[in-house]
Order: structure tokens, then sequence, then C-alpha cells
């Protein structure tokens, strides 16, 4: 049997620049990103079965408002402005049940064989919130297809689509991170699932996604300042329908919430595996 | 060098002590089997030599490496399979073990064939490219062992390898075990409650009761100590007093570890 592979290498040149550890968390990301691209090649129901919500916010929802002019969204009509709220709103779905899923691999073992093998608990946290922003990724482009087809304009500029793709990735490891921390807390799936279904549609409404901002209560709008969503969308409006967009604000809020997060689930993630 | 060496280690919940004073010190190349009772700190004992618990510094080594500050070093030496079935069973038996090479950095050149040589070692080459929702249970262990060793550990660390197979199964794990060992040299440390099996296929054993060291040798000379016709369950119950002791574990521990089995032996069928 000299098929096995040859001895480990030496334990004690473990690498630790910051280079080698930045080098470390990308080859990370990279395979639990490549796992869930396994996954979803293998099983496509959840993205055909979660396909039907925001479908049914765009066709139904959308359309019937857009037909009403309930909603003032200036020159910019209903079903444009809503199509990226709906499209953050389904990478949301995804991410913030991912704490259920690290709860499930904690009573499979698996969390407890991921967290014995070389891989720093932030890289591991990180991975996951990044996996998650792929798999939302994946469900966005249907959403886009969907918006497409019932005429939506959308821009083409492959930077400006780039720049949406990174927005969608930051607020998926964002709400992804959240719900791993939340799952540290709770430690039980059927706790967490409650939990998840609690916040997840306040989360969603008290967010720019449906209405603007201007026309909210100002105690909702302040809860929009502080709610992460709100940044997802405005940067996903401005970037796929060309509406005025703080894109710099957009991206540094999703970007620090999404470390902050990542860094807090990190913190908390032994907890987990402990519970 | 020492593969793995406790030194008066000791683990507490809260008021409950799990592992009191633990004694133990692996020979290079041996399978070496922790047994005991529910609660009697076996688990506990693996998990701080797994890093997955903190370990007091200076009480656990592996090979020369204190666990207590040397984690990540630590783990790149150790190849884990836990008491439940934990392969993704949404994903090929290829691919499973390929996230364990990526996660333990083997070189994306050798990367494929180190994946198809610890598949073949245990016997699932044919299978590689079916998703593990297929498998069989006994399948699905050599599938973890395929993970565990793609990393060639230094030590192998096994949670109840065989709990809920079916006795064909369980002679498959345990002889890729032996072969592995054959071919590696690598130390095996295993926890078990089948005395049968540990009597059969561990070079020595300690005993653990209420998070203590209760007996430790090879299977000879512990059953030998009892008389000529002695079993190691023989053994077992003199040590532990042959009754269940409610309140010997925390019932948090003692549920969650029947639980774990229950949930490994549905999945197995």
């Amino acid at each position: 049997m000299s098929v096995l592979p040859a001895a480990p290498p030496d334990a004690s040149a473990e690498r630790t620049s910051p280079l080698a550890e930045l080098a470390l968390l990308a080859r990370r990301i990279g395979a639990m990103c490549l796992v869930e691209l396994q996954k979803l090649r293998h099983d496509r129901t959840e993205l055909v079965t979660r396909t039907v919500q925001p479908a049914l916010w765009l066709v139904v929802f959308g359309t019937t408002f857009s037909r009403i002019h309930a909603i003032p969204t200036g020159s910019t009509p209903y079903l444009d402005f809503l199509a990226p709220g709906i499209l953050a709103q389904s990478a949301l779905f995804i991410a913030i049940f991912y704490g259920i899923q690290v709860i499930w691999e904690r009573d499979a073992g698996v969390l407890a064989k991921l967290l014995v093998t070389p891989t720093p608990r932030s890289a591991l946290v990180a991975s996951k919130a990044f996996a998650a922003g792929l798999r939302a990724l994946v469900q966005a482009l249907v959403v886009v297809v969907i918006a497409l087809l019932l005429g939506v304009g959308m821009t083409a500029n492959p930077l400006k689509l780039l720049g949406a793709a990174a927005a969608v990735v930051l607020g998926s490891a964002f709400f992804c991170c959240f719900s791993i921390t939340l799952a540290g807390l709770v430690l039980k799936r059927d706790r967490l699932m409650g939990i998840g279904q609690a916040i997840t549609m306040p989360l969603f409404f008290a967010s720019n996604a449906l209405y603007p901002v201007a026309i909210m209560p100002t105690w909702l709008q302040w809860i929009t300042y502080v709610n992460p969503l709100s940044y997802e969308v405005d940067a996903l409006r401005g970037l796929l329908i060309g509406t005025p967009a703080r894109l710099g604000l957009d991206f540094l809020v999703l970007a620090v919430a999404a470390a902050a997060m990542i860094t807090i689930a990190s913190a908390i993630l032994p907890r987990l595996a402990r519970g | 060098m020492t593969p793995v060496v406790t030194r008066g280690l000791r683990y507490a919940f809260g008021d409950h002590v799990a592992v009191d004073g633990l004694d133990l010190a692996l020979a290079p190349g041996e399978v070496f089997g922790l047994l005991g009772p529910n609660g009697a700190g076996k688990t506990t004992t693996i998990r701080v030599i797994t890093t997955l618990l903190p370990a007091p510094p200076g009480t656990v080594e592996v090979a020369g490496l204190d666990v207590a500050r040397h984690q990540r070093q630590v783990r790149r030496l150790l190849g884990y399979v836990p008491q439940q079935l934990s392969a993704d069973a949404s994903l090929t038996g290829r691919e499973n073990v390929a996230l364990f090479a990526r996660l333990f950095d083997v070189p994306r050149r050798g990367r494929a064939d180190a994946v198809a040589g610890v598949l073949a070692a245990m016997g699932l080459t044919e299978a590689a490219d079916r998703t593990v929702s297929t498998f069989s249970g006994g399948m699905v262990r050599r599938l973890e062992l395929a993970q565990a060793l793609v990393s060639a550990p230094r030590v192998l660390v096994l949670d109840e390898p065989t709990v809920g197979l079916d006795p064909v199964a369980r002679a498959g794990v345990w002889d890729r075990i032996h072969e592995v060992r054959a071919e590696t040299g690598m130390t095996v440390l295993v926890t078990t409650h089948a005395m049968e099996e540990a009597e059969l296929h561990c070079d020595r054993v300690a005993l653990l009761h209420r998070g203590r060291k209760r007996a430790e040798g090879t299977p000879a000379e512990l059953t030998a100590a009892l008389g000529a016709e002695a079993t190691l369950d023989d053994v077992f119950r003199h040590h532990t007093g042959d009754t269940l002791t409610p309140g010997s574990a925390t019932e948090e521990g003692t549920l969650r570890d029947v639980r774990a089995a229950r949930r490994t032996a549905r999945r197995v069928g």
C-alpha cells in the first residue's frame, strides 16, 4: 500500500508572516467557495426553490405597485427601484441562515473536524462568510435574469456589475457572520431558526429595499442608518440602476461591518464547538 | 519522540471534573485505546489533545509540542475522525477528501495523487465520484479515514470509529487502520466502548472511569491480572464496579454521547 502520502511538513516551520497569513486566508476562502460551487452543482433544488420568493416579490408586488404609483421613486420606475432591493433580500435570506448550517455542522462533527485543521478560526469564519457570498451571488444572478425579463433597465457595464457583485458578497458576509454569532450565543438549531425568522423580515422592512428612506418616519430612518442592508441596497441601486448613491460610504460601511462581524464570529466559534 | 503525552491532565466543566490527573504516554506506531463508560473522560481527553478544548499549559504534548502554545502546529500533525459520521453527504467522496487536502495545504502539484492515493488505500476508488449520500455506513467511515489521512498525520485520533457499524463494516475499518499503521508507522489513539475490539486491535489500553485512569497496559496484561479466563469486559467491570452510575458524568455530557451515538447509528442504518 504505497499510495499513502508522505510525512507531513515540519510543524515547527509554520508560517507566521502577515503575507503568508493572507495567502493562507485566500487559499481557505478558495477551498470553501469551491465546496459551495460543488454542492450547487450536485443539487440545484435550493437554487430553484429560493427563486420563488424573489420572483413573487418582483412579479406580484413590483408590477402592482408600479401601476398604482403608491411609492414615490422619482423618475425611476418602481420595478427598477425594487429590483436591487429584492436582490439584496435574496442574498440576506441565504446568509442569515448560515448559522443553522454551522450548528448542524457542530452536531454532525464537521465543525470539530474543520477546527482540527491548521486553519485559524478567523480564516474558517471568513471562508464561510465568502462561501455564503458566493452562494448569494449565484442566487443574485437568477434575480437579475428575472428582473431583466420583467423589463428592468440594468447596466451592462462590467465594472459596475463587478461592484454590484462585491456589494452582494460583503453584505452576505456580514449577515452570515451575524448568523454564526447568533448560533454561538443560542447554540440550538430550533432557537436560531426562530430568531432568524423573527429578525429577517424586520431587517428587510427596516431598510431602503422597498421604499425610499425619505418617506419613512424618523425613528425608522434611524434604524435604516444602522442596518447594513440599506447600504447594500443603496450600492446595488446606484450600480445597477444608476440612481444617485453614496458608493464610497456604502462600501466602507459594508467592508467595516463584514470585517467586524467576522472578528466577532471568530471569537465566538470555539464556544459553539464546545456547546 | 513521544507522539502524545499528558501529564496530570485535569479538565473541569464548571464544578464537574471530567478528567482528573491523567498521565498518558503513547509509544510511536502503537494503537492505543482509551476505554471507559460514558462520561469517563475519554472524549474530553481527545478534545483537549486535538485542541478542541483549551489545554492547560504544560500538560499535553503532541510530538514534543505543547498543545497549549502551538495549537496550529499540533493540528498539522493530527488526523481526526469524530464519533459522528461527518462526511458531507452532498459532495462526492473525492470532493470530501480534496477539501481536507486543501485545508492541510497539501501542495497543489501532488494533491490529486494524494487524494486518489488515500481513497485507494481505503478501498474507495470506484465509489470516489459518487455523492456520499449513496455510501454505506462503513464506506463513510473509510472515507473519513481517507480525509484524516490525506495530510499524512503523525497521530491519528479516532473517537468511537466503529459505533453503529455492522461486524463486516467494523472489520473493514479496523483492517484499513492496521494497514495504514503498517504502511506509515503512525500512532493511533482510539476511544471505544467495545471491549472485544480493544482486545483484538489495541496494542495498549487505558481504562478511564470518572475522569481517572484506573488501569493501563496491554490487553493481555490487564486480563492476566484478573485470571486466566478473564476478558477485557471483566477488567472493565472490575474497575468500574459493574454498575451504571448516574451522576458520574454531567447529565449533558452523557446525553450528548448517547445522542451522538444514536445519530450515527441512524445514519448508518
